[in-house]
């Protein structure tokens, strides 16, 4: 059976479209399917995300515009499944796309009948907190940016036609049904927040002034119905007092759902910051249970919140909300942790309201063939977390159960590296390769400028002239050609450019449009086609930012596209074609760690037919994982792990280093040498690969506190499941009791080590299995259950383990009497208790292999953060990316994480290791800085300023700009004393020609 | 003295205006209380003549063109129906819907356009003067009249008005009949909305304003003024200049 | 608002006595002494017939004594007397639109003759307003089409060949265009012609060398109709003639495309042997294959039912027609009628029919909720007098099916920009009055293309189109409308392309024109000014009544400017 080498990715969130670029990237064409009229899912509905409060939008743009021009890439939207079929590595898919009436290919996005249409129809985008018209774009930032109209509210009434300038819209217009055949699939479908709708007692839809979190994001979001500001939707007042509602459908099998949906006590805490920082006197108070802040750096984002923003915790559940007649305010009632009722105002109240499978889950489960787990989410297993019950498909996000952002990004990498183990073998056989004409030479010519001046319908010449603005470029100097177009992004403009860059023999080509962010690998392409090289266009923004925001001046707008345009013309005279340069890349990974997370890479690699080398340091394979014997859901890891050991170990593409280390990296993406040091020997040898994959895990932490050490029946969590599993030992206890947060959430590691409450819930229900008389006490602080590992948690408790909170100030007492332990705790509900003990278990946390990780991260250039674990590029968007290009992260190294955690990151960071490794050679150069040796002194600034670590000293001492790594930023030519480096493109003569041009004479 | 009302006509030239004439040869008496306007067309009457006449303190504004199916013009008087609709809708607002009528009178029915006169003066003799004839004017209803006046001018119902015969008679852009009811409905919605905007509009262009000053000057939920405001500063009429005790202040940025 | 240049605006008033028509009623001179009050007025007198020559000289000696440049006169009505006060204003040199009429007397002094001092206030207003849009009025270009006088006639029917015959008699140079290969239309499959029971062919000989011996004439068959632009005196068609462009430019139109023959599938046994149509019947008739002694005939077959609600009028006519030919052949035939209402208007078909009892042909009613069953002998039917189901043999049974729209009609009509009615027929301008006229000028239509018609009644209708024609053709220019709806080239930017004019012209008058932008068509356009009521952005004017002459009337009459 022949495997066909395109990828089905169904739902085009963050997820899917992680998943799209990672694949097309990697040399296969990806079907992006949207149910919706653009990708960017629930994130781009977001304000802010948490803990970093980057603006959501900001950072999945750029994302979702690089998945709108991919070529490898087939977005289409407003799609639905009609049908599935097939086996792994053949697959056929039907689909609809439903018609927008609005020709995509025609669509520019202006916008005009939007504004023109005269129906009010409600916002879904905004939830329901706006109208907009029945002809309407998802939101402004969409991708792609296609109008749509909506056939529930469009009364056909045709306007919108004829208003349309692009002439795209056409009522004719039918679905469109296509198949598809691929070789893989991965469901991507997200999630859909739970409606509080049947939440009488919140009163949610009955009182103006309660939201649901996600309205709260719109409220928030600059772009929103509310620009920012946070307004009582009852009157438009700002509220001083407001209320965030934690578990609202989530942890609540009366009116919700059972399990626990991961993000909301993050998101709540987040919301409750921006609100502060957007309204200054904003008191926010959050209602939580539990306070879930597991991931990285997330406690310290609790901790801030509290701290310097002032947000109050309360820890209780409220139970009812009623509204006040008169002044739209809400009276909450809670019983606080004494057991006191409370009854306190608030101005607005905030519903965290928690994720549910999405509302199409079962209809694409059974399209797909693929099994529900018991909440309606696609079933995954632990050990196999992007996998689902057919192979050949995969899932990651949120529809598999509730996750974040990076957690979904991970997975979609991880999906992705799933496929690229099926369909390796037919790898770059349905992308296209363009071929181009040879390019011309312009070195020594005179400058022919051509510009080309768009009205971009009415955007652009509605507002600012545009005939004089093109007569106006007639005149500044060299320009050959100036012409106006309708629209100049049109596919026949693009003809007309070529044909005119012939016809005037232009060697530099200038478009006054739109934003050079959307539109400039357009020109750059077209011009390429005409044998131009691409750095010689230049484009200059006289929409977004002229006719735009000058609309009530024309004539100022004019006169400022004027200058544009003349500075514009002043830079592209002194462009200069760009060299780019191939280079070999070296398709062999290096992976730092032989632990679950570095095997299951390379493992994943050589499925792929890549060769792996792992360089472990201790004498065995198999990392922390070997002291693991269940998962909280009953896999057994041994089994697990001593399996994977023997497939590594059979492997013939993978290559293991034993009680190794790493002496020297050298070199750069696609091309280091490293050498190694391995066995008991510490045989010395060199290897050449093309990327690096940081997998060192973590340790567990050795309890300095509570007598450990000291007394023989205190122990760890991992000593207590060794025993469990190999001994009767514990069978004989009679009263344990577990503290949680050993060397977690303190002055020392303030960081939540993500397991140990799992772990202590899965020993405490093996004790109960093996000895239900047993009584089993466990001390927390916050039980983080997450996801659906809450089921187990209410097992436990239902099985008669006890669970009494306390807080970090006041920790449990332990004392020796004789043989018997007392540990005495005060609780705010119960006051001081005192606990006879016969074995008392700590939960440590697990910590960073400090020292090595230090000489590691010295050694490949990246960093770490205060806890020592390895720093991803970006938070949330980057999750096993250094910002140094060719070395990926996964596993413990970055953070605490579970064994089906780190097998997700493992995958993922295969999966971007591929994009690099699958090309035979990377394309380097172009815009990029070169070093003048004759001037450089060899001070080193240059070295440290780089953000992407490309600049290093060579043998004679001198700043040498790595060009595989450099990204053009320009901060080493800006910080050079010297002015010994010139960033191309972007040279300080052409920024100055600009400013000459713009002031209008030189000065000196 | 008894009260004699100031009535405007607007007569289409070939049929009413014919009749009109008809009732002069054949010397059929009515109410000397009409002026008239020769128009072409009863569809030539825009919405804005007639609330420039009421807000002028005219008493009544009516309208004649040709009988349904008789109009020099195919379908003109067809046009008319709607745009009096739409005054008619608007009216009702200040219970003024009585000040303003419809008729149609042919060339040959000049005893009709007597009786129509007559009858249309006595009805409105017995509305009693326009509220806005006397001296001392009542500025609130005036600025009633005036969001009336824009709401009618405005670009949105103007488009439905213009476009309701084509959609709900004939057919739409996808050939079909759009429900008659339905768009009522939305058109009655977007009449009412319309007309509050507009008095926001004025009322904030006199001075800034926030969202209760606005409920309580103009008795209307709160939560609908901000929605109206929300929908205004989308259309760039309106934007947010202060926030005070709590209170955003909005006033109008529109150029007039 | 309109741009207009700072002039020294004076304006003349004369107020008519009318005898005592008006002056009986109110006191012109007090009138005419009012009207020097008012703003802008120059000049004003009154006169005892304005209308007269004295009256006349009055007015152009005053517009050259007082350097008037605008003209008001206060009398009778516009409709009767406005040509003649414009042409007067014109002897002086003034543009005849600046002249406004002022009726104080069919609505005025006529209408209040009991109540003079009201009757006198009134006239005052009037007079008011009518100075007051006087002030606002301004000089209009006459807009004047050159005709083509060439004539295209859309098919080759029985109604077209008569229009194109009379055209070309009449000396206009013709272009009839036909989309089979001969001239006839369902002419050309008809045996006989009703009630004069004419042999069609020798009929339709007859017409083709008429249309033949006409010198003005071009006939193209094989044809069909590509594109239709312009207007009125100036029609730009191109017509495909196997596979060539021909391309003409004519000054009128006329629409004779006739209509299609509903086929019944599915429809009583219909197989085309023993189930066969009237028409059908026809061609065997011709041939004379017909040799059944049972016929049954079946009326309205497809017709006045639901899906097709309306008579096609010819076929009760058809079927007489046929029974009794088939009686004359073979007198013993047994020949019934199965019909619904039997439609036969006017004294000539109505002794048709009398004929066709007489000669023994049975009528039996039968109602569209008990429809005949036929089966493979005998006909099952319901008879309404008897009040029981009869069953009646027959060797032959003929549908009388109707005439229905030709499927292409909508592709022509969309070509044309005229309408068609829910039917898919042409609608016509006015139903009773413009009965052979499209509302576009220049346009006109006869015979089936518009309903299902005779004949005699397609004749009729031929040569009345070629009479509508001939007024256009006749003529080297016409005048159309100065009082147009126009699109100031100062509100352009305000017109977003919405569209809405574009439908709600009556007249198609208003198109988008290459550069995407609303143009009106002058010559199109008759000023009804809906357009202008309509624009959605407050950008289309209507010249002589625009907005701001209408608001100065209303403010002139509302006597305060409030704002």
């Amino acid at each position: 059976m022949e495997k066909v080498g395109a990828v089905l990715i169904v739902g085009a969130g963050i997820g899917g479209s992680q998943a799209a670029l990672d694949l097309a990237e990697s040399g296969y064409k990806a079907y992006l399917i949207e149910s919706t009229t653009s990708i960017g899912g629930v994130m781009a509905q977001l304000d802010k995300t948490f803990p970093t409060n980057d603006c959501a939008i900001c950072i999945v743009s750029p994302k979702l515009v690089e998945a709108g021009r991919h070529p490898n890439i087939d977005i289409k939207i407003n799609a639905v499944i009609d049908s599935f079929s097939g086996e792994p590595g053949n697959f056929t898919a039907n689909i609809t796309e439903k018609t927008l009436y609005i020709d995509m290919e025609k669509c520019t996005g202006c916008g005009v009948c939007g504004q023109e249409c005269p129906v009010e129809a409600i916002d879904v985008f905004n939830e329901g907190l706006s109208l907009k018209g029945a002809t309407s774009v998802k939101y402004p930032q969409a991708v792609p940016l296609v109008f749509a109209i909506d056939r529930d509210y469009c009364i056909g009434c045709g306007i919108c036609k004829g208003v349309c300038k692009a002439k795209a819209i056409d009522y004719d217009l039918e679905d469109k049904k296509s198949e598809l055949k691929v070789g893989a699939v991965i469901l991507s479908l997200g999630f859909d927040e739970f409606e509080p709708n049947n939440m009488k007692h919140y009163g949610y839809g009955i009182y103006d002034n309660v939201v649901t979190s996600i309205q709260f994001e719109r409220i928030l979001s600059a772009s929103g119905p509310f620009s920012g500001k946070v307004l009582r939707p009852s009157d438009g007042s700002t509220p001083s007092k407001v209320a965030f509602l934690h578990c609202v459908g989530s942890r609540d099998p009366k009116f919700g759902q059972e399990y626990c949906s991961s993000v909301c006590c993050m998101y709540t805490c987040k919301e409750a910051v921006i609100a502060k920082e957007h309204m200054e006197g904003l008191e926010p108070t959050i209602f939580s249970m539990d306070i879930r802040a597991y991931g990285k750096d997330f406690d310290k984002y609790i901790e801030r919140a509290q701290n310097e923003y002032g947000v109050r915790y309360i820890r209780s559940r409220i139970s009812s909300i009623t509204e006040i007649p008169e002044t739209k305010d809400l009276k909450l009632s809670y019983e606080d942790e004494k057991g006191r009722v409370i009854q306190e105002i608030y101005n607005m109240v905030i519903l965290g309201v928690g994720l549910n499978p999405p509302k199409d889950a079962k209809y694409i489960a059974e399209k797909f063939g693929v099994e529900l787990n018991e909440y309606g989410f696609i079933n995954a297993k632990p050990l196999s977390p992007v996998e689902t019950s057919r192979p050949g498909v995969f899932v990651c996000g949120a529809c598999s159960s509730p996750k974040d952002i990076p957690e979904t990004v991970i997975e979609a990498s991880g999906a992705a590296g799933k496929v690229n183990e099926i369909l390796s073998p037919v790898r770059d056989t349905l992308v296209t390769k363009k071929e181009y004409p040879n390019e011309i030479d312009i070195s020594g010519k005179e400058p022919r400028v051509g510009v080309f001046v768009c009205h971009c319908g009415i955007n652009i010449g509605g507002y600012v002239d545009v005939p004089e603005v093109m007569k106006y470029a007639r005149t500044l100097p060299n320009v050959v050609l100036a012409d106006m177009n309708l629209y100049t992004c049109s596919a026949d403009t693009q003809t007309l450019i070529k044909d005119k860059i012939k016809e005037f023999n232009i060697n530099r080509v200038i478009v006054a449009s739109c934003t050079p962010r959307t539109h400039e690998p357009l020109f750059q392409e077209t011009i390429r086609e005409a044998g131009l090289n691409r750095f010689l266009f230049q484009m200059t923004n006289i929409r977004d930012q002229c006719s735009w925001v000058h609309m009530h001046q024309p004539e100022e707008a004019t006169e400022k596209a004027k200058d544009l345009v003349r500075m514009a013309v002043a830079k592209s005279r002194i462009n200069e074609a760009l060299e780019t340069f191939e280079l070999k890349v070296t398709p062999i990974a290096l992976i730092i760690g032989g632990g679950v997370a570095g095997m299951t890479a390379a493992l994943n690699f050589a499925n792929q037919g890549f060769q792996a080398y792992i360089i472990e340091k201790e004498k065995q394979l198999g990392g922390f994982a070997l002291k693991i014997y269940e998962t909280l859901e009953g896999d057994n890891i041994q089994e697990f792990i001593q399996d994977l050991i023997k497939k590594v170990n059979s492997e013939e593409k993978i290559q293991v280093f034993l009680e190794a280390n790493i002496e020297v990296i050298d070199g750069y993406v696609g091309n280091f040498i490293s050498t190694v040091n391995y066995g008991p020997n510490k045989t010395s040898t060199q290897l050449d690969h093309g990327v690096v994959l940081v997998a060192t895990g973590g340790n567990e932490y050795k309890p300095k506190e509570y007598l450990y050490g000291e007394v023989p029946n205190i122990i760890t969590q991992q000593e207590l499941e060794e025993k469990l599993f190999t001994s009767s030992e514990i069978q004989k206890k009679k009263s344990i009791v577990m503290i949680q947060c050993v060397g977690s959430r303190n002055d020392e590691h303030p960081y939540c080590s993500r397991t140990c409450c799992a772990e202590a819930i899965k020993n405490a229900l093996n004790i109960k299995k093996k000895n239900p008389e047993a009584e089993v006490v466990i001390l927390f602080r916050d039980i983080r259950t997450y996801g659906f590992k809450e089921k187990y948690y209410r097992k436990a408790r239902e099985n008669g383990v006890l669970f009494i909170r306390f807080d970090k100030e006041k920790p449990p007492q332990i004392s020796k009497e004789n043989e018997n332990l007392k540990v005495s705790i005060e609780s705010q509900k119960m006051g001081k208790i005192t606990l006879n003990s016969d074995l008392i278990v700590l939960s440590s946390g697990i910590v960073a292999p400090a020292e090595g990780n230090e000489v590691l991260a010295k050694m490949v250039k990246v960093p770490l953060n205060e806890d020592k674990f390895f720093l991803e590029a970006h938070v949330k968007l980057r999750p096993v990316d250094f910002a140094t290009e060719g070395i990926f992260l996964c596993g413990t190294a970055h953070g605490p994480a579970t064994i089906s955690e780190s097998i997700a990151q493992a995958n993922s960071a295969v999966s971007r290791a591929t994009t690099i490794l699958s090309k035979e050679t990377l394309l380097i150069g172009g815009a990029v800085s070169v070093v003048d040796k004759d001037i450089c002194t060899g001070c080193k600034i240059c070295v440290r300023i780089c953000p992407f670590n490309a600049i290093v000293k060579d043998e004679e001492g001198y700043a040498y700009v790595q060009e595989a790594l450099c990204k053009g930023c320009g901060l080493c030519s800006a910080s050079c004393p010297e002015k010994a480096i010139t960033t191309k493109h972007f040279t300080n003569e052409q920024i100055l020609s600009e400013i000459y041009a713009l002031g209008g004479k030189e000065v000196i | 003295m008894s009260f004699e009302p100031r009535i405007l006509g607007f007569l289409c030239n070939w049929c009413s205006y014919a009749g009109a004439d008809l009732a002069g040869v054949s010397r059929i008496q009515y109410p000397p209380n009409i002026r008239v306007i020769r128009v072409m067309c009863s569809g030539r009457v825009d919405p804005e003549f007639i609330f420039k006449a009421l807000k002028l303190g005219i008493d009544g504004v009516i309208i004649t063109g040709c009988h349904p199916g008789d109009c020099h013009y195919i379908e003109g008087n067809y046009e008319a129906v709607k745009k009096f609709e739409l005054v008619q809708k608007l009216l009702s607002k200040l219970n003024m819907e009585k000040r303003i009528r419809l008729e149609w009178v042919s060339a040959s029915e000049g005893n009709r356009f007597a009786e129509v006169i007559t009858d249309f003066t006595n009805q409105i003799k017995e509305l009693g003067p326009s509220p806005l004839s006397g001296k001392d004017l009542d500025m609130e209803l005036m600025e009633k009249l005036e969001a009336l006046e824009m709401a009618a001018e405005s670009y949105r119902l103007r488009a439905l008005v213009g476009r309701e015969r084509k959609i709900t008679e004939q057919e739409n852009v996808y050939g079909e009949k759009y429900p008659k009811e339905k768009f009522d409905n939305l058109f009655d919605a977007a009449i009412n909305n319309e007309y509050i905007r507009n008095r926001i509009l004025l009322s904030l262009e006199k001075n800034p304003k926030s969202v209760k000053d606005l409920a309580t000057q103009l008795n209307i939920d709160s939560k609908e003024i901000l929605n109206h405001i929300l929908v205004l500063k989308g259309r760039n009429q309106v934007a947010m200049e202060d926030i005070i005790e709590n209170q955003p202040i909005y006033l109008n940025v529109m150029e007039r | 608002m309109t741009e207009k240049q700072d002039e020294d605006i004076r304006i003349g008033i004369f107020v008519c006595h009318c005898g005592t028509n008006i002056g009986g009623f109110v006191d012109c001179e007090q009138l005419a002494e009012y009207a020097t009050t008012l703003p802008n007025v120059a000049h004003s007198e009154h006169n005892l017939y304005t209308c007269s020559e004295t009256g006349l000289a009055a007015i152009r000696n005053a517009v050259k004594e007082h350097n008037l440049n605008r003209v008001v006169v206060a009398s009778c009505t516009p409709r009767t007397h406005e040509p003649l006060f414009r042409d007067c204003v014109q002897e002086v040199g003034l543009n005849p639109y600046l002249f406004n009429f002022v009726n104080i007397r069919d609505q005025c002094t006529w209408v209040h003759m009991k109540e003079t001092d009201a009757a006198f206030e009134k006239a005052k207003d009037l007079i008011k307003m009518g100075s007051a849009k006087a002030a606002k009025l301004e000089a209009l270009e006459r807009i004047v089409v050159d005709i083509n006088p060439i004539a295209l006639i859309i098919g080759g029917g029985i109604s077209g060949m008569n229009t194109a015959i009379s055209l070309s008699k009449q000396g206009f140079k013709t272009h009839l265009v036909e989309k089979e290969d001969k001239l006839g239309g369902r002419l050309k499959s008809l045996y006989k012609l009703f009630p004069n029971d004419q042999e069609a062919s020798a009929f339709l000989e007859d017409m083709t060398k008429k249309v033949e011996a006409s010198k003005n004439l071009t006939v193209y068959t094989s044809s069909k109709i590509k594109s239709i632009e312009g207007f009125i005196g100036n029609y730009n068609v191109e017509i495909e003639q196997n596979g060539d462009i021909i391309s003409l430019n004519v000054g009128a139109i006329i629409v004779a495309v006739g209509a299609s023959v509903f086929e019944p599938t599915n429809l009583f046994g219909y197989d085309g042997e023993k189930s066969i149509t009237q028409l059908e019947l026809e061609n065997k008739l011709k041939n004379n294959e017909v040799d059944a002694n049972n016929i049954v005939m079946i009326q309205c077959v497809g017709a006045r039912n639901e899906e097709r609600v309306y008579c096609s009028s010819i076929c009760c006519m058809t079927a007489l027609k046929n029974a009794l030919i088939i009686k004359e052949f073979n007198p013993d035939a047994h020949v019934t009628i199965l019909f619904r209402d039997i439609y036969t208007p006017g004294i000539q078909y109505e002794q048709y029919f009398k004929k066709a009892r007489k000669a023994g042909v049975l009528f039996i009613k039968y109602t569209l909720e008990k429809l005949p069953l036929v089966d493979k002998n005998e006909i099952k039917v319901f008879n309404e007098y008897l009040g029981e189901e009869i069953l009646i043999p027959y060797d032959l049974l003929v549908l009388s099916t109707p005439l229905i729209a030709n499927n292409d009609n909508s592709d022509l009509a969309q070509m044309l920009k005229v309408p068609l009615e829910e039917n898919n027929f042409f609608l016509e301008a006015h139903v009773k009055l413009r009965p052979i006229d499209f509302a576009t000028d220049g346009i006109y239509i006869c015979g089936s293309a518009k309903w299902p018609v005779d004949i005699t009644e397609s004749t009729t209708q031929g040569l009345a189109a070629a009479s509508r024609a001939s007024r256009i053709l006749s003529h080297e220019t016409i005048e159309v409308e100065s009082s147009t709806a126009y699109l100031p080239e100062w509100n352009k930017s305000l017109c977003k392309g919405c569209e809405v004019c574009i439908t709600i012209c009556p007249y198609n008058a208003i198109i988008k024109n290459e550069d995407d932008e609303i143009e009106i068509i002058q010559a199109l356009c008759k000023g009804c000014g809906t357009c202008g009521s309509t624009c959605t952005k407050h950008a289309i004017e209507i010249k002589h009544f625009n907005n701001e002459q209408i608001m100065a009337e209303i403010i002139a009459f509302g006597g305060k400017i409030i704002e």
